[in-house]
């Protein structure tokens, strides 16, 4: 029975959608939102080794970028979508291309990533175009054609609908050569390019990627909520948010993330059932880091679960 | 137009955050030189100590001052504890790890500080905080006077601390050659600690030096921690002049920037200067002294 | 095959590699000797393109690669290992050799098969689906040269294979490197142990102090009094005839 738990997931997943509670619906959509923007670090953080302290910028522009569209220039949602994601990606191929150039690495890319989110928010929060610290509100219009939705399943839906396809990139990572020769850059960058791969350019096709996936999440976000502001866009607390889902759940694997956002998600509510103090989750969740970070390197998802084993690579 | 007199005026006012600035900075680049850990709890620890220090002040009825060489007591204490009972633990293998738990001790130290003291702001009064010295056409803060005065003389006697006694070259020596200090007998485990603990002592002296002049709040360590890189690695890491120098370039670097671009954009000359400095000219002004 | 002409370079006061010319023949096994900090290896890593060099040329069929990325110069057949193994620790053996299989095969059951079959030809077979860190020394040499193999390089830079191998090892990897040169791949080989080239080297070049001091078949090289005042010391006869 156990070694069909992803299925079982998936079946869970999908229950809120037939039911009428709202609470359990919302608390769905919070877990699989945070398992995409966890998925959104792990495309590149993960599988990629690029660890990033500020993902919150790809967040940021995507949620940015549909908000102004549509209260600017009054373009449609659902084509501002493909749009953030296009800017995410570019926005992580020209971070990638200017850091892995002057070879930061580790440490300094963290930082220089941080440094990046940072230069964001400051500007969101001065730039007419962002209404400042205002923050834009977008206008209340429910219906399916404004990508606003009525009825939470609906919204669930679509948040679940976009987190497959973030998991289908993993998955493709898994498999495919980019992914394979991504994951060898990962573990040792000397090697890899004795090996033949173009570094700078295999890193940064990973934050690009990452970047277009973490924007898209940006674009749900916006659309869920009807308002964004620098410090909801771009502020530290969501890249630690994405880092600490991919982190716990087990940076470098498929489910990682999905695992991540439900435990962080339980410990939240359960936290709140003991001691309803703003912090108290929160330093919990620093605490469960420490641990993962000494005793458990591959998060949840490196416990022996089945389907999680590391996929060898078998006989053609 | 800006005139001379405001600039004069910035330039000063930088000149004197920049004394606390460096002081912080040399905490992170001796902890850096040393254990070649980039220690990313460093903004929360000072939020610690300023509320060690804001804690002495509100109930036992010390002077900020006063409370200066306790809290470098204190915080040398909780930085040795720290290395000993989680970071060292934790470190070795690559500094992706040492990075995320020094994170992982930020975000602890934060959340815990916020269930604590809730997420108010919190200010101390002194009798001193408004007094000023006429200095020419300038107006001088008396509590940044003394503060800039106490950090250099503070980093004075670190640098003479390193540079003249037997625990000092200790450090030294290890921070060069780990495998070489262990052969004449010196222990690098407890100088890793004995270093992390002084770097953190660092934040004890100038968290009560912000005391008078700033706030305090669980948030507050996040001000400083992406100020206190950019010092050090525009100065190089691991450089003490580096620290200094670097300390007082952001602290003007930061009035000008609030000068010039006003109060909510101001702030970006600092990330700037950081990213700039790490995409054109990774070692810094200083090559680390080592 | 590959010709390297005035190599040079610095680090702060120290030459590393003062004037290096060589010649490598296609077909050939050619080996560059000489005592530890030689500077054998920051020539290797100049050909290959990990250190850019102060100055000289470097030229590989025909094609001047001075100052290519290392990434570029593996993409045109020229692949070196590293005399510090570097695994992919996180990875299985195969999905280490598979990382230079995908530099020539792009599907992926292809280089997966292609990497088990390179494997297999090194003797690590039965070790292709366990991790790479759970190998010994010998092992993680032939995984080095199995996944330099794998990108079907036409000249192959192996750096040190046979440092830390007991003598049954090394003759195991000595027959591997004449399989792997009749296989059609040309060989530099960088090392440390005169005898062990002996049995191996066509061409045997010395290295001291940065600056070539002899060329020649392995014997006569090491009957170079250059050759033996390097290995032994500055005057190391007249200090072994004084202990006498």
């Amino acid at each position: 029975m156990l070694k069909y738990w992803p299925v079982l997931l998936v079946v869970a997943a999908l229950l809120p959608l037939a039911s009428s509670s709202q609470f359990l619906v919302n608390l769905a959509m919070l877990t699989a939102f945070s398992a995409l923007l966890g998925q959104g670090w792990n495309i590149a953080c993960g599988f990629g080794g690029l660890t990033s302290f500020g993902h919150a910028v790809f967040f940021g522009i995507g949620a940015y970028a549909v908000a102004i569209m549509q209260t600017r220039f009054g373009i449609n949602p659902w084509f501002g979508l493909p749009a953030a994601a296009v800017l995410g990606a570019a926005a992580g191929a020209v971070l990638g291309a200017a850091a892995f150039r002057a070879g930061l690495r580790g440490s300094y890319f963290a930082l220089v990533t941080l440094a990046f989110a940072e230069v964001f928010r400051i500007l969101a929060n001065s730039l007419e175009i962002t209404k400042g610290g205002l923050g834009i509100l977008i206008p209340l219009h429910p219906a399916l054609a404004n990508f606003q939705f009525d009825d939470r399943r609906e919204a669930y839906a679509l948040v679940l609908a976009v987190l497959a396809v973030a998991m289908g990139v993993a998955a493709w990572l898994r498999r495919s050569r980019f992914g394979a020769r991504l994951v060898a850059v990962r573990e040792n960058e000397d090697a890899a390019a004795a090996l033949g791969i173009p570094l700078v350019r295999t890193k940064t096709q990973a934050l690009a990627l990452s970047g277009a996936v973490t924007a898209t999440a940006g674009v749900l976000y916006a659309q869920m909520f009807l308002y964004v502001d620098p410090s909801i866009a771009f502020g530290a607390d969501r890249s630690v948010e994405m880092l600490l889902v991919a982190m716990i759940g087990g940076a470098g694997t498929v489910w990682g993330p999905v695992l991540g956002a439900i435990v962080l998600h339980l410990i939240q509510d359960t936290a709140r059932l003991l001691i309803d103090t703003p912090g108290f989750a929160p330093m919990l969740y620093g605490a469960i880091l420490l641990v993962i970070i000494a005793f458990m390197p591959n998060g949840i998802a490196g416990l022996r679960l089945p389907a999680l084993r590391r996929n060898r690579v078998r006989d053609a | 137009m800006i005139s001379l007199s405001i600039l004069e005026a910035g330039l000063v006012n930088g000149l004197l955050t920049g004394g606390v600035y460096a002081l912080i900075a040399l905490g992170l680049t001796l902890i850096y030189g040393v254990l070649h850990i980039v220690n990313f709890a460093h903004g929360s620890l000072l939020m610690v100590a300023m509320f060690g220090g804001w804690m002495l002040v509100e109930w036992a009825h010390l002077d900020p001052y006063a409370a200066l060489p306790l809290m470098i007591v204190v915080m040398f204490a909780i930085g040795w504890g720290l290395y000993a009972g989680v970071i060292g633990r934790i470190s070795g293998g690559d500094d992706r790890r040492i990075l995320l738990a020094t994170l992982g001790v930020a975000i602890v130290l934060d959340n815990l500080a916020l269930v604590l003291f809730t997420g108010d702001t919190r200010t101390i009064e002194t009798p001193y905080q408004f007094a000023v010295i006429e200095a020419g056409p300038l107006l001088l803060s008396v509590p940044k006077l003394i503060s800039f005065g106490v950090a250099i003389v503070l980093a004075l006697l670190l640098w003479a601390f390193m540079a003249r006694t037997d625990m000092g070259r200790a450090i030294r020596a290890v921070a060069r050659e780990p495998d070489g200090a262990r052969l004449v007998g010196i222990r690098p485990g407890r100088i890793f600690a004995l270093a992390y603990g002084i770097g953190i002592a660092c934040l004890g002296a100038a968290a009560c030096l912000l005391l008078p002049t700033f706030y305090v709040s669980p948030q507050v360590g996040n001000v400083f921690v992406l100020t206190a890189f950019t010092i050090v690695v525009l100065g190089g890491m691991g450089s003490f002049p580096g620290a200094v120098v670097g300390g007082l370039l952001i602290g003007v670097t930061e009035s000008l920037g609030g000068l010039f671009l006003g109060e909510s954009l101001g702030p970006i000359g600092i990330s700037l200067v950081f990213i700039l400095v790490l995409l054109f000219r990774p070692t810094g002004l200083f090559r680390a002294a080592r | 095959m590959l010709e390297v002409r005035s190599l040079a370079k610095r680090f702060g006061g120290l030459r590393a590699v003062k004037d290096v010319s060589l010649d490598v023949p296609a077909g050939s096994i050619t080996a560059l000797i000489g005592p530890n900090g030689a500077g054998k290896t920051t020539t290797f890593a100049m050909i290959a393109g990990f250190t850019v060099p102060d100055s000289g040329a470097v030229r590989f069929a025909g094609t001047e690669i001075t100052r290519w990325r290392p990434d570029r110069i593996a993409a045109l057949g020229m692949v070196r290992t590293f005399q510090i193994t570097q695994p992919f620790a996180g990875l299985t053996v195969a999905e280490n050799i598979r990382v230079g299989a995908f530099l020539r095969h792009h599907d992926v059951t292809e280089a997966t098969a292609r990497a088990r079959a390179v494997g297999t030809r090194l003797g690590l077979g039965p070790m292709l689906d366990r991790p790479a860190a759970a190998l010994t020394v010998a092992g993680r040499k032939r995984l080095e040269v199995a996944r330099a193999l794998a990108t079907e390089p036409r000249l192959l830079l192996l750096d040190e294979v046979m440092a830390g191998l007991n003598p049954s090892e090394v003759n195991e990897i000595v027959a591997l490197i004449r399989q792997v040169r009749d296989g059609g791949v040309t060989i530099l080989l960088i090392e440390h142990i005169m005898q062990a080239v002996a049995a191996l080297a066509e061409t045997a070049h010395v290295l001291a102090e940065g600056a070539l001091i002899a060329s020649g078949t392995p014997r006569q090289s090491a009957a170079d009094p250059a050759v033996v005042e390097a290995y032994l010391g500055h005057g190391a006869a007249a200090r072994m005839a004084r202990h006498e």
